[in-house]
Protein backbone atom coordinates (compact mmCIF):
# COMPACT_ATOMS: atom_id res chain seq x y z
CA UNK A 1 0.00 0.00 0.00
CA UNK A 2 1.72 3.18 -1.13
CA UNK A 3 -0.93 5.80 -0.60
CA UNK A 4 -1.35 8.52 1.96
CA UNK A 5 -4.55 9.82 3.53
CA UNK A 6 -4.09 13.56 3.52
CA UNK A 7 -6.38 15.82 5.53
CA UNK A 8 -6.29 19.53 4.82
CA UNK A 9 -7.15 20.89 8.27
CA UNK A 10 -8.00 24.32 6.88
CA UNK A 11 -10.60 23.11 4.39
CA UNK A 12 -11.53 19.73 5.83
CA UNK A 13 -10.79 18.11 2.47
CA UNK A 14 -9.62 14.49 2.71
CA UNK A 15 -7.85 12.87 -0.21
CA UNK A 16 -6.19 9.49 -0.63
CA UNK A 17 -3.27 10.04 -2.96
CA UNK A 18 -0.30 8.02 -4.21
CA UNK A 19 2.97 8.64 -2.40
CA UNK A 20 5.43 10.89 -4.18
CA UNK A 21 8.79 9.60 -5.39
CA UNK A 22 10.42 11.42 -2.48
CA UNK A 23 8.02 9.87 0.03
CA UNK A 24 8.64 6.37 -1.32
CA UNK A 25 12.40 6.96 -1.10
CA UNK A 26 11.98 8.13 2.50
CA UNK A 27 9.92 5.04 3.31
CA UNK A 28 12.61 2.80 1.89
CA UNK A 29 15.31 4.62 3.83
CA UNK A 30 13.24 4.36 7.02
CA UNK A 31 12.82 0.61 6.48
CA UNK A 32 16.58 0.13 6.13
CA UNK A 33 17.32 2.33 9.15
CA UNK A 34 14.72 0.65 11.33
CA UNK A 35 16.00 -2.82 10.45
CA UNK A 36 19.56 -1.80 11.32
CA UNK A 37 18.47 -0.19 14.59
CA UNK A 38 16.43 -3.23 15.57
CA UNK A 39 19.32 -5.58 14.79
CA UNK A 40 21.66 -3.44 16.90
CA UNK A 41 19.18 -3.40 19.78
CA UNK A 42 18.80 -7.19 19.71
CA UNK A 43 22.58 -7.69 19.59
CA UNK A 44 23.06 -5.38 22.58
CA UNK A 45 20.30 -7.09 24.57
CA UNK A 46 21.74 -10.54 23.84
CA UNK A 47 25.21 -9.41 24.86
CA UNK A 48 23.87 -8.00 28.13
CA UNK A 49 21.93 -11.19 28.85
CA UNK A 50 25.08 -13.25 28.24
CA UNK A 51 27.10 -11.03 30.57
CA UNK A 52 24.47 -11.35 33.30
CA UNK A 53 24.33 -15.12 32.93
CA UNK A 54 28.10 -15.32 33.14
CA UNK A 55 28.18 -13.04 36.18
CA UNK A 56 25.53 -15.15 37.93
CA UNK A 57 27.39 -18.37 37.24
CA UNK A 58 30.63 -16.91 38.58
CA UNK A 59 28.92 -15.60 41.71
CA UNK A 60 27.50 -19.03 42.42
CA UNK A 61 30.86 -20.67 41.79
CA UNK A 62 32.70 -18.07 43.86
CA UNK A 63 35.01 -17.06 41.07
CA UNK A 64 36.07 -13.47 40.23
CA UNK A 65 33.92 -11.41 37.88
CA UNK A 66 35.24 -9.24 35.09
CA UNK A 67 34.58 -5.50 35.33
CA UNK A 68 31.98 -5.80 32.55
CA UNK A 69 30.17 -8.55 34.41
CA UNK A 70 30.25 -6.58 37.66
CA UNK A 71 28.75 -3.57 35.84
CA UNK A 72 25.64 -5.62 35.11
CA UNK A 73 25.06 -6.12 38.86
CA UNK A 74 26.00 -2.78 40.37
CA UNK A 75 23.60 0.13 39.86
CA UNK B 1 -12.05 16.32 28.71
CA UNK B 2 -11.51 20.09 28.99
CA UNK B 3 -14.08 22.11 27.11
CA UNK B 4 -11.29 23.82 25.23
CA UNK B 5 -10.64 20.69 23.17
CA UNK B 6 -11.70 21.29 19.58
CA UNK B 7 -11.63 18.60 16.93
CA UNK B 8 -9.56 19.87 14.02
CA UNK B 9 -9.63 16.72 11.89
CA UNK B 10 -10.27 13.01 12.21
CA UNK B 11 -9.32 10.04 10.02
CA UNK B 12 -10.60 6.48 9.90
CA UNK B 13 -8.47 4.29 7.66
CA UNK B 14 -10.49 2.48 5.04
CA UNK B 15 -10.19 -0.87 3.28
CA UNK B 16 -6.71 -1.63 2.04
CA UNK B 17 -5.01 0.52 4.64
CA UNK B 18 -2.63 3.38 4.05
CA UNK B 19 1.06 4.20 4.24
CA UNK B 20 0.53 7.38 6.21
CA UNK B 21 -1.96 9.76 7.74
CA UNK B 22 -1.09 13.37 6.97
CA UNK B 23 -2.57 16.35 8.74
CA UNK B 24 -1.73 19.43 6.66
CA UNK B 25 -2.49 23.17 6.88
CA UNK B 26 -2.96 22.94 10.65
CA UNK B 27 -4.61 26.15 11.92
CA UNK B 28 -2.33 28.37 13.97
CA UNK B 29 -5.13 29.51 16.26
CA UNK B 30 -4.68 27.13 19.20
CA UNK B 31 -2.21 26.90 22.05
CA UNK B 32 -1.48 23.16 22.01
CA UNK B 33 -2.21 20.15 19.83
CA UNK B 34 -3.25 16.67 20.86
CA UNK B 35 -3.47 13.56 18.71
CA UNK B 36 -5.52 10.63 19.94
CA UNK B 37 -4.83 7.56 17.84
CA UNK B 38 -5.79 3.92 17.65
CA UNK B 39 -3.44 2.20 15.24
CA UNK B 40 -2.57 -1.25 13.97
CA UNK B 41 -0.01 -1.95 11.26
CA UNK B 42 0.69 -5.12 9.33
CA UNK B 43 4.20 -5.58 10.80
CA UNK B 44 4.39 -9.22 11.88
CA UNK B 45 5.36 -8.46 15.46
CA UNK B 46 3.44 -7.38 18.54
CA UNK B 47 4.57 -3.79 18.13
CA UNK B 48 5.70 -1.42 15.43
CA UNK B 49 7.33 2.00 15.39
CA UNK B 50 5.00 4.87 14.59
CA UNK B 51 6.90 7.76 13.08
CA UNK B 52 5.53 11.19 14.00
CA UNK B 53 7.09 13.65 11.55
CA UNK B 54 6.51 17.32 12.26
CA UNK B 55 6.49 19.49 9.14
CA UNK B 56 7.66 16.34 7.31
CA UNK B 57 11.06 16.70 8.99
CA UNK B 58 13.21 13.69 9.82
CA UNK B 59 16.07 15.55 11.51
CA UNK B 60 16.66 17.27 14.84
CA UNK B 61 14.76 14.87 17.09
CA UNK B 62 15.80 13.20 20.34
CA UNK B 63 13.60 11.13 22.63
CA UNK B 64 13.70 9.14 25.82
CA UNK B 65 11.14 6.55 26.71
CA UNK B 66 10.31 4.01 29.35
CA UNK B 67 8.42 0.86 28.46
CA UNK B 68 6.84 -1.76 30.67
CA UNK B 69 6.05 -5.18 29.26
CA UNK B 70 5.97 -8.75 30.48
CA UNK B 71 7.15 -7.68 33.96
CA UNK B 72 10.17 -5.93 32.51
CA UNK B 73 10.90 -2.22 32.51
CA UNK B 74 13.18 -0.95 29.79
CA UNK B 75 14.32 2.50 28.78
CA UNK B 76 15.35 3.60 25.33
CA UNK B 77 16.93 6.59 23.69
CA UNK B 78 15.56 7.22 20.20
CA UNK B 79 13.34 4.20 19.71
CA UNK B 80 14.27 2.31 16.52
CA UNK B 81 17.15 4.74 16.14
CA UNK B 82 15.06 7.85 15.50
CA UNK B 83 13.74 10.35 18.02
CA UNK B 84 10.34 10.73 16.38
CA UNK B 85 9.23 7.11 16.83
CA UNK B 86 6.63 5.82 19.27
CA UNK B 87 5.52 2.29 19.98
CA UNK B 88 2.33 1.27 18.25
CA UNK B 89 0.42 -1.91 17.55
CA UNK B 90 1.83 -4.38 15.04
CA UNK B 91 0.06 -7.40 13.58
CA UNK B 92 1.61 -10.10 15.77
CA UNK B 93 -0.58 -9.96 18.85
CA UNK B 94 -4.23 -10.62 19.52
CA UNK B 95 -6.34 -10.18 16.41
CA UNK B 96 -8.38 -7.02 15.98
CA UNK B 97 -6.66 -5.12 18.77
CA UNK B 98 -5.36 -1.64 18.24
CA UNK B 99 -2.99 0.66 20.08
CA UNK B 100 -4.29 3.40 22.31
CA UNK B 101 -2.09 6.48 22.22
CA UNK B 102 -1.91 10.17 22.80
CA UNK B 103 0.61 12.70 21.56
CA UNK B 104 0.63 16.12 23.23
CA UNK B 105 2.42 19.02 21.53
CA UNK B 106 2.45 22.25 23.55
CA UNK B 107 3.13 25.69 22.09
CA UNK B 108 3.16 24.42 18.52
CA UNK B 109 2.99 27.90 16.98
CA UNK B 110 5.90 29.26 19.02
CA UNK B 111 9.34 30.21 17.79
CA UNK B 112 11.24 27.99 20.20
CA UNK B 113 12.22 24.34 19.86
CA UNK B 114 9.26 21.98 20.10
CA UNK B 115 8.83 19.36 22.79
CA UNK B 116 6.17 16.71 22.84
CA UNK B 117 5.16 13.86 25.05
CA UNK B 118 3.33 10.67 24.26
CA UNK B 119 1.71 7.72 25.94
CA UNK B 120 1.14 4.46 24.10
CA UNK B 121 -0.26 1.07 24.85
CA UNK B 122 0.16 -2.04 22.76
CA UNK B 123 -2.74 -4.33 23.47
CA UNK B 124 -2.39 -8.10 23.71
CA UNK B 125 -4.26 -10.86 25.49
CA UNK B 126 -0.95 -12.11 26.87
CA UNK B 127 1.64 -10.96 29.44
CA UNK B 128 3.70 -9.03 26.91
CA UNK B 129 1.19 -6.28 26.29
CA UNK B 130 3.09 -3.08 26.86
CA UNK B 131 2.77 0.53 27.90
CA UNK B 132 5.15 3.33 27.05
CA UNK B 133 5.74 6.91 28.10
CA UNK B 134 8.03 9.10 26.04
CA UNK B 135 9.32 12.63 25.94
CA UNK B 136 10.72 14.04 22.73
CA UNK B 137 12.38 17.20 21.52
CA UNK B 138 12.39 18.54 17.99
CA UNK B 139 15.12 21.15 17.74
CA UNK B 140 13.38 23.37 15.26
CA UNK B 141 11.88 26.82 15.79
CA UNK B 142 9.31 26.66 12.99
CA UNK B 143 5.63 26.66 13.79
CA UNK B 144 4.11 23.23 13.25
CA UNK B 145 1.83 23.25 10.22
CA UNK B 146 1.72 19.56 9.35
CA UNK B 147 2.04 16.19 11.09
CA UNK B 148 2.59 12.85 9.39
CA UNK B 149 1.92 9.50 11.08
CA UNK B 150 3.50 6.50 9.36
CA UNK B 151 5.03 3.12 10.12
CA UNK B 152 8.79 3.66 10.46
CA UNK B 153 9.31 0.09 9.29
CA UNK B 154 7.34 0.95 6.14
CA UNK B 155 4.41 -1.29 6.94
CA UNK B 156 0.79 -0.51 6.15
CA UNK B 157 -1.50 1.18 8.67
CA UNK B 158 -4.46 -1.17 8.68
CA UNK B 159 -8.15 -0.57 8.15
CA UNK B 160 -10.10 0.78 11.14
CA UNK B 161 -7.08 2.59 12.54
CA UNK B 162 -8.08 6.09 13.60
CA UNK B 163 -6.35 9.37 14.38
CA UNK B 164 -7.95 12.58 15.59
CA UNK B 165 -6.17 15.92 15.86
CA UNK B 166 -7.44 18.29 18.54
CA UNK B 167 -6.59 21.92 19.18
CA UNK B 168 -6.47 23.24 22.74
CA UNK B 169 -6.78 26.84 23.78
CA UNK B 170 -5.49 28.04 27.12
CA UNK B 171 -8.53 30.17 27.81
Amino acid sequence: MTTAIEVNCATGEVVERPLTVEEIAQMEADAVASAAAEAARITAEEALAALKASAKAKLIAGTPLTAEEADTLVI
Amino acid sequence: MPNTYTTIASVIVGAGGTSSIDFTSIPQTYTDLVIKASIRTNRGFLSDALAVKLNNSTTGYVSRDITYDNNNVASYADLFGAGYNLNTQGNGGTSNTFSNQEIYIPNYTGSTNKSFISESTVENNAPDARVEMMSSLWSNTSAITSIILASYTSNTILQYSTATLYGIKNS
